[in-house]
């Protein structure tokens, strides 16, 4: 039996589709989804939504964080932004991941405590970009 | 003897108004296209972004009062008010611009005589200039940028931030969202939506069904809230946005087409009167040399 997947961001609807089981990048860790999973809603990190049909992968998109909405029969994965991986560049991951890791450094010298937590996600995404695209590198 | 130099002077220039007038409704028509499917685009995002926020927002009336963060619950207080209004940038779209600011203008005025702090955040720059002239020492300014194409999600999270903000710090209980609500290529509509608190009215009618109470949370439902929060307010004003935009083009469509029409009225108008003119010179022109040949 297969659980549909929809992944949308605020500008369109990417995918919609039937799949045999769905990992989607949870905050607290990736969640393999099959069939007949308990509802859950979940904060996304940055990561890959990974599309399998039987053992094999169809697709796998990038988000960058969000949320997700799972029940036993369709797992709705609201991003931030969602594009698919293939479309990464590991240059630029390299280089957002320079850029963030300096604008979070500054705002710890300067103490700006209330943007620490958006910086640190900023990073976590860059970092995420840059593993997910190192294995094509 | 009527001259007709300025009669044809003045059917030239209606007739490269028409011109005018008639591109850039056919231009207006290819944007709202656009605009229609873009705001059909961000359509699925914000149904299922509800049917989260009703989960949570059932999950969390479990708790104590007071545990909702003040973006859905409000600061329980009624006293300080933002209105946002939205609308074009840009004229020539007939009444719409003015219909959405003046709606806004009216609820200001409400909000005032019933003793309310009001204070204006206005997105597009008509709106801006209607209100600024009343309410001058009243707007917040908007952090959008100037100049864009079209409507970005960005934009909608600027405006949404500078809002957090404003609630964050007390300095405003209520927030609405005043803009034209685009019904149908021929109607527009000035609308009023609550954006702060977002309870009660929409999320009162959570459909309790056994499947929605029943979800898991990771992390805990406040954490998820106060993230999907902020997001559900960018995404409405986001909506709003686009709503607006295809009003915009449509009303903008149908002001230049009823201008086009009136052109070739006074086309036509114009072109008959130019006739009889030149009939009657022709005429005396003709009665004079024969009174002469008679003369002779």
């Amino acid at each position: 039996m297969p659980i549909s997947i929809e992944i949308v961001s605020p500008e369109k609807l990417l995918v919609s589709q039937s799949v045999d089981m769905v990992v989607i990048p949870g905050s607290e860790g990736d969640l393999g989804v099959l069939p007949e999973h308990s509802p859950m809603i979940t904060l996304l990190r940055g990561g890959e939504v990974i599309l399998y049909e039987g053992e094999r992968v169809t697709s796998r998109y990038f988000v960058t964080g969000g949320f997700a909405e799972i029940t036993g029969e369709r797992v709705t994965v609201l991003a931030d932004t969602a594009e698919l991986s293939s479309a990464l560049n590991h240059a630029d991951g390299e280089r957002q991941l320079q850029e963030a890791n300096k604008a979070l450094s500054e705002a710890e010298k300067v103490g700006q405590t209330d943007r620490l937590v958006a910086l640190m996600e900023n990073v976590q995404v860059a970092q995420a970009v840059v593993d997910v695209t190192a294995a094509a590198h | 003897m009527p001259s007709l130099k300025p009669l044809r002077n003045r059917i030239n220039s209606v007739k490269s108004t028409q011109k005018i007038t008639s591109a850039m409704k056919m231009v207006a028509a290819s944007k709202l296209r656009r605009a229609q499917a873009q705001a059909e685009a961000a359509q699925p995002y914000a149904e299922r972004m509800e049917r989260m926020l009703r989960a949570l927002a059932t999950a969390m009336a479990d708790q104590p009062a007071g545990a909702a963060p003040a973006l859905l619950a409000g600061t329980g207080r009624d006293q300080k008010h933002l209105v946002v209004s939205v609308t074009g940038d840009r004229g020539l779209a007939g009444g719409f611009n003015v219909n959405s600011a003046r709606t806004a203008r009216n609820l200001v005025r409400k909000l005032t005589a019933e003793g309310k702090q009001v204070k204006i955040l206005a997105v597009g720059r008509k709106g801006r200039d209607y209100l600024r002239r009343e309410f001058a020492s009243q707007m917040v300014t908007n952090p959008m940028p100037g100049g864009r194409k079209r409507p970005e999600f960005g934009d909608a999270e600027l405006i949404s931030g500078v809002i957090q903000d404003m609630v964050a710090k007390g300095e405003v209980d209520v927030v609405t969202l005043v803009y034209n609500h685009f019904r149908s290529v021929m109607a527009q509509v000035p609308t009023e939506l609550r954006l702060v608190p977002m309870t009660p009215e929409k999320l009162d009618e959570t459909p309790k069904d056994a499947d929605q109470a029943s979800y898991e949370f990771e992390p805990e439902e406040d954490e998820i809230l106060a993230r999907l929060l902020p997001r559900a307010l960018s995404i409405q004003l986001y909506r709003a946005m686009l709503d607006n935009e295809a009003g915009f083009f449509a009303a903008q469509m149908t002001a230049m087409d009823g201008a086009t029409r009136n052109a070739g009225d006074m086309i036509k108008r114009l072109t008959l009167t130019y006739n009889r003119a030149r009939q009657a010179n022709i005429t005396s022109e003709l009665v004079e040399i024969i009174s002469g040949a008679e003369a002779v």
